[in-house]
């Protein structure tokens, strides 16, 4: 080994401390980055295979009933590749050993061999046989959650019948790998299934012999998609077709994608930071290194050693640096990388390990630590390289302190020497100041942005639930029911009070942009489901108007009182003008509420309803459920307590997780910049420091000096931090909304004063243990050193 | 006889900004192989500029310098240093070893570089260390760390030895060791040796002694009775 490097591997081991500091800050961005591109690549990748392989369709409608001669047409569409129809229903289970009412999906097998798009995996057991009656199969997570196993039987309330059904094997589906109920918040496989049925079963259970309701599409590619739903739009439109929609708009896939665009948000937000306070740290650090080593650089050079070789040289020390930092990011990362993917496994079903982190992933978060730290060195190593030999010799000149304004004002207000000394070294350095505390405001703004999640969903929960939601149930039908019968509902047992709402499917146009939705038809003072308008009061919906919410509202770029064009869908499809009547507030879906007797007067019927909300005795829940498994027209029982418990869990619990990631990933930050800022300080002030020792300064009065300047660069820094913690966590918001949900900005003073207060703590901790430095300072020893 | 080094008007100005301080003023000089020479002057007398210019550390303002028939005035950074590696050894006042690295690898510091270089175990017998290998600097005294600085200069078996006030930071018996170390590898490698000092007694033990005074060379003298180190004493 070359006496150089070996200079190099001693000087990286007497810097351990201040190394390791700064190589935990950097394997935080690579962690994280590792993380969340490493997840993000694998994610997609699995899903694009696991589409293609099994011809995930690229069009999906649905309809009241169409006739099977329809489909030659839609497969003549231009630009459609195959077309399959299918029986699609929900139906409500009993499953053995099951106290609650169980929601399914049916979806008709074709009759005549496997399905041609979304083909099913086959996990144990076979496929029905075509010709069975009372034979299905379930998607493999439902049976996996209420312990079935082929061969065991089910009964299901199809059509007004109840039949006993036998299954045949599970599987898993490209169209359900995140799969949730109607009116379900998150995958809940324990009360809600998919069943897939033989076509000619299917057809005789709801009386679609001959018919469809529901059929997918495989486009050609390179032929325009929304052509393709447009023709299938107005050939199903006689049929109560309900509009057609793409990938986009399927609940599975849009739900991966709103998943994908979380970690590509993640990815594009965090990672840069901690790389770019590494960049400084080791600026900082390798500068002071150089300035230390002026007269060894001035010996290599007077020896020969060329100006490349010296600039390599510290360039490698910052090398060593950033490989530690990778080495540990990529472990912690790694790790991570499979929490995530366990996570994942939770809510996703892919039939075959979605966590494959690939080698790109790798290099890149390493490739990238590696150019942080380098571009750090860059500057000092380029100034050790140009420095003339015989000026690295002689001793550096003193630093030059100025007169300035500030030192008028500072005379006027006769503050203490060492105050002076604080003051005057900040103005001295003001390039360090200013980055040494950015980069702790860094800390404070990592902590804001991850207590802001908190009190974001303790908001979101507020309004959803609390306010909005306070239903205990929801009853949903097949098929909408006349406002009526909801005095049957309050007979039913337990049941304390029972109102009704209407979905209709429609969309709202506004000049050229357009959004499908589900308007909600609400009665005035309805009081178990509630409508929030934007100053958080209770409102009802006018007699002529739309309510929207405000991120269909933002979409549709419409504010009060402007007209929107509204196709009513699902047979009447009639188009009316209808103005905006005002902006409500909701964190999940997209809401447009609407007056329930204006809703109906428009479809020119009787008032109907498709979910009665229920206040329920919880006594007396196991008679209700008795009584609903025998109720033909219930497609499901969403129970809103139950929905809110395991929402509430699971985010609570991520949200735990994370907290502890972001407070551990920002204590880091803090002791990094802070513990490197105080060690460079001492080193610079180890003289002048004991000479004040040896003139009479107490120890105590010495080190305010040191921990001094570093708080008061960590006070100036919270304000800065404050703002930038508000900008991360807006930019974090924003990167979440999507169709499906939005995650509200809340900003909580107590969410700030703690991410002061941490990052203070954390601060004044990092220079306390350089202060013990102080303590152990040899006085002659540093007087007589040569600076 | 044999030139080693030769100036012709060589004068370095520095620009410190404000004012323009000359170092030296039209100094022409040279050196022959295998002399032990003295510079000798004050302070701020223009050796150690001299000194620098000569081993390739800093560019003259004006004038030619030239080793041999390399003329290193005309000499671009890249070439100085290969300059450097390749014929020149120095011996600095205080030492400049690098405190991370033992005795034997701050010699194999330069021998890494250099093209044929002398074992460092054999370099550092040469001043007399041969047990103290593996000591770092801050385990020796002045004394041992200048002899392993001057086993680091002749390790690579330079043709010219530069040396900047060598004993300048040592007591009178250490630096005659010092000294005695310089005259051994002048009279056994026939390394050309340059000394800079303030220190008038040294000059007993050279060849010749070039004075300076302000920038610029008073005078030289040829020594006609060299005594040895151990006769010097101040």
């Amino acid at each position: 080994m070359r006496a150089l490097d070996r200079k190099l591997l001693r000087d990286f081991r007497r810097l351990w401390a201040q190394a390791l500091a700064i190589a935990l800050v950097l394997a935080c961005g690579v962690a994280i980055l590792l993380t969340t591109f490493g997840t993000y690549v694998s994610l997609e990748e699995t899903r694009r295979a696991y589409y293609e392989r099994n011809r995930f369709a690229d069009v999906f409608a649905d309809a009241t009933r169409a006739p099977r001669w329809l489909m030659p047409e839609i497969r003549g569409i231009e630009g459609v590749r195959t077309a399959e129809s299918r029986i699609s229903h929900f139906a409500v289970l009993d499953v053995p050993g099951r106290e609650g009412i169980v929601t399914a999906h049916i979806l008709s097998l074709p009759a005549h061999g496997e399905p041609r798009l979304n083909l099913p995996v086959l996990r144990q057991g076979r496929l029905p046989h075509p010709d069975a009656s009372d034979e299905v199969a379930v998607n493999a997570p439902f049976a996996l959650a209420n312990g079935l196993r082929p061969g065991d039987a089910i009964t299901a309330n199809l059509g007004g019948a109840r039949r006993a059904l036998t299954i045949t094997g599970t599987v898993l589906s490209p169209e359900f790998i995140y799969t949730i109920g109607p009116g379900a918040l998150m995958p809940d496989n324990e009360t809600f299934g998919i069943l897939w049925m033989p076509e000619i079963a299917a057809a005789a259970a709801f009386d679609m012999e001959g018919a469809f309701n529901n059929v997918t599409l495989a486009i050609v590619p390179g032929a325009r998609e929304a052509d393709v739903i447009d023709r299938l739009d107005t050939l199903l439109d006689p049929y109560g077709g309900l509009g057609a929609y793409g990938r986009n708009l399927q609940i599975s896939n849009s739900f991966i994608d709103s998943e994908l665009e979380q970690q590509k948000t993640g990815a594009m937000i965090l990672p840069p930071i901690f790389y770019a306070i590494s960049a400084f740290l080791v600026a900082m650090v390798i500068g002071r290194i150089v300035a230390l080593e002026r007269s060894e650089i001035g010996l290599l050079k007077a020896v020969g050693y060329s100006d490349l070789e010296i600039c390599v040289h510290y360039l490698l020390l910052a090398g060593l640096i950033a490989v530690v930092g990778i080495l540990l990011g990529w472990g912690v990362g790694t790790w991570l990388a499979r929490a995530l993917a366990r996570l994942y496994a939770q809510f996703f079903d892919f039939p075959y390990l979605i966590y494959n982190l690939s080698y790109g992933a790798y290099a890149l978060s390493g490739l990238l630590a590696v150019v942080s730290a380098a571009l750090g060195a860059a500057r000092s190593a380029l100034k050790a390289a140009r420095m003339p030999p015989a000026v690295a010799m002689a001793p550096p000149a003193p630093p030059r302190f100025n007169r300035t304004l500030l030192d008028r004002v500072l005379a006027t207000l006769h503050p203490s020497q060492p105050t002076m000394m604080i003051l005057r070294s900040l103005m001295r350095w003001p390039l360090r100041s200013a980055a040494t505390s950015f980069g702790l405001a860094l800390g404070v703004a990592v902590l804001v942005a991850s207590g802001f999640f908190s009190s974001a969903l303790d908001t979101l929960i507020e309004t959803t639930f609390d306010r909005s939601n306070r239903q205990d149930a929801m009853l949903l039908f097949e098929a909408d029911i006349p406002e009526t019968a909801l005095a049957e509902i309050m007979r039913l047992p337990g049941v304390l009070r029972a109102e009704g709402q209407q979905y209709q499917s429609a969309i709202l146009r506004h000049g050229h942009r357009e959004k499908d939705v589900g308007i909600e038809g609400r009665r005035p003072g309805s009081d178990l489901a509630r409508i929030i308008d934007a100053d958080g009061q209770n409102i009802d919906p006018p007699p002529h108007g739309l309510l929207l919410s405000a991120r269909l509202a933002d979409y549709l770029r419409v504010i009060p009182g402007d007209l929107m064009e509204v196709e009513l869908l699902g047979g009447v499809n009639e188009t009316h003008a209808i103005p905006v009547a005002g902006i409500v507030t909701q964190y999940i879906g997209l809401g447009a509420y609407m007056d329930l007797d204006t809703l109906n007067r428009l479809l020119r019927q009787s008032p109907r309803i498709s979910v009665a909300n229920l206040r329920i005795d919880d006594m007396a829940l196991p008679d209700l459920h008795k009584v609903l498994k025998e109720t033909p027209e219930l497609s499901g029982l969403v129970q809103i307590d139950r929905m809110q418990a395991s929402f509430e869990d699971t985010i609570r619990q991520n949200i735990v997780t994370m907290t502890v990631v972001y407070m551990s990933v920002a204590v880091l930050i803090t002791v990094g910049v802070a513990y490197n800022g105080a060690r460079i300080q001492l080193s610079e002030r180890a003289r002048e420091l004991a000479s004040l020792r040896i003139l009479g300064f107490s120890r105590g009065e010495v080190s305010f000096i040191l921990v001094g300047e570093t708080m008061l660069l960590a006070l100036i820094a919270q304000p800065f931090g404050w703002l930038l913690g508000a900008g991360i966590a807006w930019a974090l918001a924003e990167g979440s909304t999507s169709d499906l949900y939005e995650i509200p900005l809340v900003l909580e003073p107590a969410g700030f004063a703690q991410a002061s207060l941490v990052v203070l703590g954390a601060a004044l901790a990092a220079s306390l243990v350089v202060r013990r430095r102080l303590d152990r300072l040899d006085l002659v020893q540093v007087m007589k050193t040569r600076e | 006889m044999n030139m080693v080094f030769r100036t012709r008007a060589l004068t370095k100005v520095y620009d410190t900004g404000t004012v323009q301080v000359p170092a030296l003023d039209d100094v022409d000089l040279e050196l022959y192989a295998g002399e032990l020479a003295v510079l000798l002057g004050p302070s701020g007398s223009g050796k150690s500029t001299l000194l620098n210019i000569l081993g390739g550390l800093d560019h003259a303002s004006s004038g030619q310098v030239w080793f041999r028939d390399l003329e290193l005035s005309a000499m671009r950074d890249r070439e100085l240093t290969r300059y450097r590696r390749d014929h020149v050894g120095f011996v600095f006042q205080f030492y400049n070893l690098i405190a991370s690295l033992t005795a034997r690898e701050n010699v194999q510091l330069v021998a890494d570089v250099a093209r044929d270089p002398m074992p460092a175990e054999e370099a550092l017998a040469l001043v007399g260390l041969e047990h103290r290998l593996d000591h770092f600097p801050a385990e020796m005294s002045g004394g041992e760390q200048q002899r392993v600085a001057i086993a680091r200069a002749i390790a690579k078996r330079p043709e010219v030895l530069l040396c900047d006030e060598p004993t300048g930071a040592l007591d009178s018996h250490t630096g005659v060791q010092v000294l005695e170390v310089l005259r051994d590898v002048n009279d056994r490698l026939g390394t050309t040796t340059a000394v800079i000092t303030h220190n008038a007694a040294i000059r007993q033990m050279a060849h010749r002694v070039v004075f300076f005074l302000d920038g610029r060379i008073d005078r030289v003298e040829v020594n006609a009775n060299r005594i040895t180190p151990a006769e010097i004493s101040w």
